[in-house]
């Protein structure tokens, strides 16, 4: 158990092109941390910077305090998971589960050895396994054996880099609340790298986006989710995308390409000044205005648009409308999709609807829009303009606090257990 | 293949009669040959009329034993000897290049094709005169060193394919793991790189078994002189009889080790040679 500090962490290639530029980040022991981004984000390469497998250009990396840069990675004491799960084919479950004891010569005897590794198994499910060759397993137990590699050792924190990236679907789901309650009972800090937006938001404690190499925001995923730093962050957390609708600022109206939209006091000061802005919106703020209670109608706004179609997904359901945003904001949309990986973005608006509404495709119909919860962005800098610190601050204590009593809760379950088994 | 007709069974059958026919008939007529009389070699049937060991005996405890038993052990020495260098050196040098980038990565293996392309017969002369004045003429140094330049090269490119292949990562998991890089390599990339270098070290010493030129040319009694060329240096029981029939059983007796390697290890040779062909 161990806490983790990156100082300024560079990463600079022969070329001069920085893989990670500048990033600072204070992982607390026991803390789950997730590093997310599009590809080329230098999430990897961080990892690797934290485990040794990648030289750090400049900065300073700490593990309880004390600066590692120059040391091995054997030396660090820290566990990975690798993507392939790298799993050594010529040897068994038991000795793939047993190589990292065997390499610390003589500090465990064979007996240890023998009970470390069948008390790793018993909690992977794997005992069965022990005897078998990797080769003949399935993903998800590779999978599996790859953490067993990990947790047979003390080490000080477990890395992940997409661990999950090669199962499929309905497997990555189950071994996503597994990796988790491990890391709960175990308490043990990690650092997860991946692209998978639903990973990052179940997982971490904190997730850390990055974009080309630098850091944009850090914070609990519903801090992330409803207090972005700016426009990348907005864009990429959560799925379906946050809507971003250019709007020019008319008395308490902003006028945007589907209607006007009234925005309360506070959101018309930060805009004022501003030819355009954009507001962010995300798709489950909008609803059917024929479903949404009166009391609750008027701390929003109602407008009326024409859905191009709907799509029915059982507990909800996503309708599209169209707008034609003009040239200049639209360069500004497709730079943004293109930052996020995405294709370009098509200038049209999700929307969210209850699945018991009966709004079609093409005509047109009264939607409801949660003015309450929008963002306004800069389009020039991206920066978010109503962001409240303060409100994200307490969601991310929040989250910190709830881990906290997470950990505890299972460390006492943990002495419980073991009380009773002796 | 799985559900070819009985046609095509029957075509491919006797496709594999047809090759089987042509590739060992040499090898069935050689060992015809090594049981025949001195007297029955004109006969000009296949089979010998009477089965004799004869030739056997004279290469073995015979007259031409001290010519060919002493080449026979030069043979097995020296090829092992050059086998062994050769695929210990060309481990680091195909693992190097496999994972490191260091200038020059292309020119090692450009050098080591092209001294596997150039021909042996052009180099035999100058190095016959070479290894006369520094004394490394008929010694087993002195057919070591040129087998290396055959075996090397071969044994580079086969085993930095193989290197290639072993995921970069299993080693980066190891070095996590607790290990030194000496002991990522001993302890995960060897195991996996062992078929590999298996089959190296096989196809090494078949070279080195079978070399003719260098083995005649750089030596001059038994005291390098290695089976290929002591062939040649048989003589029949009196000057007008052909030692054919001991070169025959000589032939078959230097055959047998190498036909025994390949059995014993077909299974390693076989995952070795198509290792890279499909991903596992």
């Amino acid at each position: 158990m161990a806490s983790i500090t990156l100082n300024n962490l560079v990463k600079q290639y022969g070329d001069g092109f920085p893989a990670v530029n500048d990033v600072s980040i204070d992982i607390a022991d026991g803390e789950f941390i997730i590093l997310v981004g599009p590809s080329g984000c230098g999430k990897s390469t961080l990892l690797r910077m934290i485990v040794g497998l990648e030289d750090i250009t400049s900065g300073d990396l700490l593990i309880d305090g004390k600066r590692v840069n120059e040391k091995a990675p054997r030396d660090r004491n820290l566990a990975m998971v690798f993507q392939n799960y790298a799993l050594y084919p010529h040897l068994t479950v038991f000795e793939n589960i047993a190589f990292p004891l065997r390499l610390a010569k003589g500090r465990h005897s064979e007996a240890e050895v023998q009970r470390l590794v069948t008390e790793a198994a018993k909690t992977l499910e794997l005992t069965d396994h022990l005897q078998r060759k990797p080769g003949n397993l399935s993903g998800g137990q590779r999978q599996r054996v790859a953490m067993g590699r990990a947790i047979v050792r003390q080490a000080d924190a477990f890395l992940f880099d997409e661990p999950l990236s090669n199962l499929d679907a309905k497997l990555r789901g189950q071994m996503r609340s597994e990796i988790s309650q491990m890391q709960r009972r175990l308490g043990v800090t990690s650092v997860y790298v991946t692209h998978d937006q639903t990973e990052a938001m179940t997982l971490g404690d904190r997730v850390a986006v990055l974009k080309k190499g630098e850091l944009q925001q850090i914070a609990s995923p519903r801090e992330l989710y409803e207090q972005p730093v700016n426009l990348f962050v907005a864009g990429f957390i959560g799925s379906p995308s946050m809507n971003f609708l250019p709007a020019t600022l008319e008395g308490n109206k902003l006028k945007t390409p589907v209607g006007d939209i009234e925005v309360s006091e506070e959101k018309v000061r930060v805009a004022e000044g501003k030819r355009v802005v954009l507001v962010g919106i995300r798709p489950e703020y909008f609803e059917d205005a024929s479903m949404v209670d009166e009391s609750k109608r008027q701390q929003g706004s109602t407008f009326t648009a024409e859905l191009t179609h709907t799509e029915w997904l059982g507990n909800e359901q996503y309708g599209y409308i169209k707008f034609d945003p003009d040239p200049e904001v639209r360069d500004l949309l497709d730079n943004l999709a293109r930052e996020m990986d995405a294709d370009e973005l098509r200038p049209q608006i999700v929307v969210t609807l209850d699945a018991a509404s009966r709004i079609r495709g093409g005509r047109p119909a009264e939607l409801w829009l949660d003015t309450r919860k929008i963002h306004l962005f800069d389009p020039g800098t991206g920066e978010n303009l109503t962001r409240d610190a303060a409100a994200g601050a307490a969601l991310t204590d929040e989250a910190n606090a709830a881990r906290a009593e997470e950990i505890a809760d299972a460390r006492e379950r943990d002495a419980a257990t073991k009380q009773q088994a002796s | 293949m799985k559900n070819s007709s009985t046609k095509e069974k029957v075509t491919w059958a006797v496709i594999s009669v047809l090759v089987l026919l042509y590739a060992l008939f040499p090898v069935a007529s050689i060992l015809a040959t090594s049981f025949k009389q001195p007297s029955d070699l004109t006969t000009g049937k296949f089979l010998p009329t009477e089965w004799s060991t004869v030739n056997y005996e004279q290469i073995l405890v015979g007259d031409a034993q001290g010519l060919f038993l002493s080449s026979l052990r030069n043979s097995i020495g020296i090829a092992l000897i050059a086998t062994f260098i050769a695929v210990v050196l060309a481990t680091l040098c195909a693992y190097a290049i496999a994972r490191l980038d260091f200038p020059g990565k292309k020119m090692i293996l450009t050098t080591a094709l092209a001294v596997s392309i150039f021909p042996v017969i052009s180099i035999v002369t100058p190095l016959f005169n070479l290894w006369r004045t520094i004394g490394l003429y008929d010694t087993w140094p002195g057919l070591i060193i040129p087998y290396l330049s055959l075996t090397l090269p071969i044994s580079i490119w086969t085993l930095a394919a193989f290197f290639r292949q072993i995921p970069w990562e299993l080693e980066q998991a190891a070095q996590v793991d607790g290990a030194t890089t000496w002991q990522a390599f001993r302890k995960a990339i060897v195991p996996l790189a062992a078929p590999g270098v298996f089959t190296t070290a096989i196809i090494a010493f078949f070279i080195a078994w079978n070399d003719f030129v260098y083995g005649i040319s750089l030596t001059s009694t038994e005291a390098a002189r290695p089976v290929p060329a002591a062939l040649a240096f048989f003589t029949g029981a009196s000057q007008f009889e052909e030692p054919t029939g001991a070169i025959s059983a000589a032939a078959i007796i230097v055959t047998i080790p190498i036909v025994l390697l390949v059995l014993l290890f077909q299974r390693q040779i076989v995952s070795g040679l198509t290792q890279g062909a499909v991903k596992g």
